[in-house]
């Protein structure tokens, strides 16, 4: 009988009831300053421009990880039909004219500097955050589709269809349109990476990496200054947060 | 003196099927547009590379013409021509019709329509979108002080001056539905600063067409006699307008060959044998461009009432097949990303994009074209807007 008796006196009590707080607390501290989550009521910051670079030597034209990720990051349902259906990343199969080389390339938003489609929103509605990730306010859009007239990359998409069970992350409705938000969600939780650079990661093909181009100290940032990166439509000055190596 | 007599019309039978007609065209017009809204827009031919269709062909083509119609009013108050007075408060009805019509077609288009308020609040003015919102209702604002004016003896004298406000207007509008594909510079097809002269010159022609066909109307069905004087300007104005769209479409693509970045959009839509190179060489060039040309400046037909009335209605088809072939080809053609590489992927990067409008779009757009005869009707029937008469003797200045 007596093992089981707890000896609880005041200055225990205070002791242990401390330690029990500190413990609940202490994962919320320090986990935050591990993975610099951003708190909800600070802005974005324009220190950072959040960015891609990717290697298509090692993107795989049998592979798409990063397109079934994105799918299943935002929950984008296939209604197979394929002119409506939205895709916010795709895989573009090139061919060479000249020499025949053929290459294979995820596409996607490329988060403008300079983005024509929040030019030619009548509402304000797409625009880009200090951070450089351009978006759509699904609170403003009308669905007039111009930004889709505007895009060079054809990164929009319309949702034709009637949506059900959207994630909280990734509010989508009819009428409006959409694009890919860089995982905006994952950012500001602090996770570091995008749902696309994370599959392309797992299945081993490294072809994505998502870093801030404006630290020097970033994997993205030394990549970048050691083997470049190709911006798309260079000729248009849209300064593309998207860049690519090997074509 | 003015001689110029303005008459109401009387509700009799002659209305009876224009307002049946026009009770099927914006019922089917609801019907489309909930069925769109409830179901989602896959139900049209429109899709993620074909964003703008049928309904936007529709919509831009009252627009430009709303603008172009209010011409007729401009040539008398403006340009001091007189014997296009009678005709200022048609054209001014008619102007404000056919905005009407044209900005519900694009309204009803919307994916989100609730948001009107929105689109009317929340404004991003480095959009042309955005600066067209004000340019539409302030044109519809202008138009009715302008009717006001013309109708209330007292400010009778403001016309002129209230018309070249409204004139002056009217050209930066067109120039802003112009520049709506001007300034897409992504885009083969567009991305060219002709677009806005072409597009105001298209008003003035596809308003003129309308006009006579509006001015026949009266005359078969209100007994307004129309003289000599009446017919020629028309017809003459209709000539000047077709040889000035024919000047800027040839201008236009000119233009496109001389840059070598443009060839093969130019060679895809005038060359390929697609359904876009017959719908330009047949229906814009042949049967609305050079067909009206020969029946408008032929001696032959020179008096012949019919003709003009082919002649405008030729116009009128071809206006629509041109601004489809504007709106439509532009799009359908793929971008070029990689220049230099063949593309494919599962959304159509490197092909040409399908398009077969749906009927729901057809409604929405014949929708437009309702309401804009509503207003006419409804305007005639209630306020002096028809001349009693457009004889040679009743016209100042022959």
């Amino acid at each position: 009988m007596k093992k089981y008796e707890i000896k609880l006196d005041r200055r225990n009590f205070l002791k242990k009831s401390t330690m029990v707080g500190l413990a609940s607390i202490a994962p919320g501290v320090f986990f935050q300053e591990f993975a610099h989550a951003r708190p909800l009521d600070e802005p974005a910051s324009d220190k950072i421009r959040w960015g891609m670079l990717i290697d298509t030597n090692q993107c795989t034209e049998d592979c798409d990880a990063c397109v079934t990720a994105c799918n299943d990051e935002h929950g984008i349902e296939d209604f197979g039909r394929p002119a409506t259906d939205t895709q916010w990343i795709r895989k573009l199969n090139l061919i060479d004219e000249f020499s025949g080389k053929q290459h294979s390339i995820p596409m996607m938003c490329q988060h403008c500097e300079n983005p024509p489609c929040v030019d030619v929103c009548p509402t304000g509605a797409s625009f880009k955050r200090a951070d450089g990730i351009v978006l759509v306010n699904k609170h403003t859009c009308i669905g007039c589709r111009y930004c889709m007239m505007s895009c060079p990359y054809k990164a929009r998409s319309f949702v034709h269809e009637n949506l059900e069970n959207q994630l909280p992350h990734a509010p989508r409705g009819k009428g409006c349109v959409e694009s890919c938000t860089l995982c905006v969600h994952k950012i500001d939780r602090g996770d570091g990476t995008t749902a696309c650079s994370e599959a392309c990661q797992k299945d081993g093909h490294q072809a994505i990496l998502f870093g801030d181009l404006n630290d020097p100290e970033s994997e993205i940032s030394k990549q970048l200054s050691k083997f470049g990166g190709k911006e798309i439509r260079s000729d248009l000055g849209l300064n593309t947060a998207v860049r690519y190596r090997g074509i | 003196m003015n001689l110029i007599r303005y008459k109401s019309v009387e509700l009799d039978k002659k209305f009876f099927l224009p307002v049946i007609l026009i009770f099927i065209a914006l019922a089917s017009c609801l019907f489309a547009f909930v069925t769109l809204e409830h179901e989602g827009h896959w139900l049209t031919g429109m899709n993620n590379q074909v964003v703008w269709g049928i309904p936007h062909v529709f919509a831009i083509f009252l627009i430009v013409s709303a603008s172009g119609i209010l011409n007729i009013a401009s040539i008398s108050s403006v340009f001091g021509v007189p014997a296009y007075k009678p005709l200022s408060r048609l054209s001014g009805l008619l102007a404000i019709g056919l905005l009407i019509g044209g900005l519900m077609v694009l309204v009803l288009d919307l994916g989100r329509p609730d948001r009107l308020i929105v689109a009317m609040t929340t404004f991003n003015f480095k959009s042309i979108f955005a600066w067209n919102i004000f340019l539409y209702t302030g044109f519809l604002l202008i138009a009715v002080i302008y009717l006001w004016m013309m109708f209330e003896g007292r400010f009778n004298k403001y016309v002129t001056r209230v018309g070249m406000f409204a004139y002056g207007w009217r050209i930066i509008l067109t120039t802003g539905t112009g520049s709506i594909f001007g300034f897409l510079v992504a885009k083969e097809a567009y991305d060219s600063a002709m677009l806005a002269p072409l597009f105001i010159a298209m008003s003035l022609l596809f308003g003129t067409a309308i006009f006579i066909q509006t001015i026949y109307y009266l005359k078969s069905s209100f007994e307004v006699i129309v003289g000599e004087i009446i017919f020629k300007r028309l017809r003459k104005l209709l000539l000047y307008f077709i040889l000035a769209v024919l000047y800027f479409t040839i201008l236009f693509h000119l233009t496109n060959l001389y840059a070598t970045t443009h060839h093969d959009y130019e060679f895809f839509l005038l060359l390929s044998g697609n359904v876009y190179t017959y719908l330009f060489w047949i229906g814009q060039i042949l049967l609305g461009t050079l067909l009206p040309l020969y029946l408008v400046s032929s001696k032959r037909f020179e008096n012949c009432w019919n003709t003009l009335l082919l002649s405008s209605f030729l116009i009128i088809f071809g206006g629509f097949i041109q601004l489809y072939v504007i709106i439509i080809s532009g799009q359908a053609f793929p971008l070029d990303m990689f220049p230099g590489f063949i593309e494919n992927s599962t959304f159509g990067d490197g092909e040409v994009a399908q398009y077969i409008p749906s009927i729901y779009e057809f409604m929405l757009g014949l929708g437009g074209i309702a309401i804009a005869s509503a207003v006419f009707i409804f305007g005639i029937l209630i306020l002096e807007f028809v001349p009693d008469s457009l004889k040679d003797e009743h016209l100042q200045n022959k």
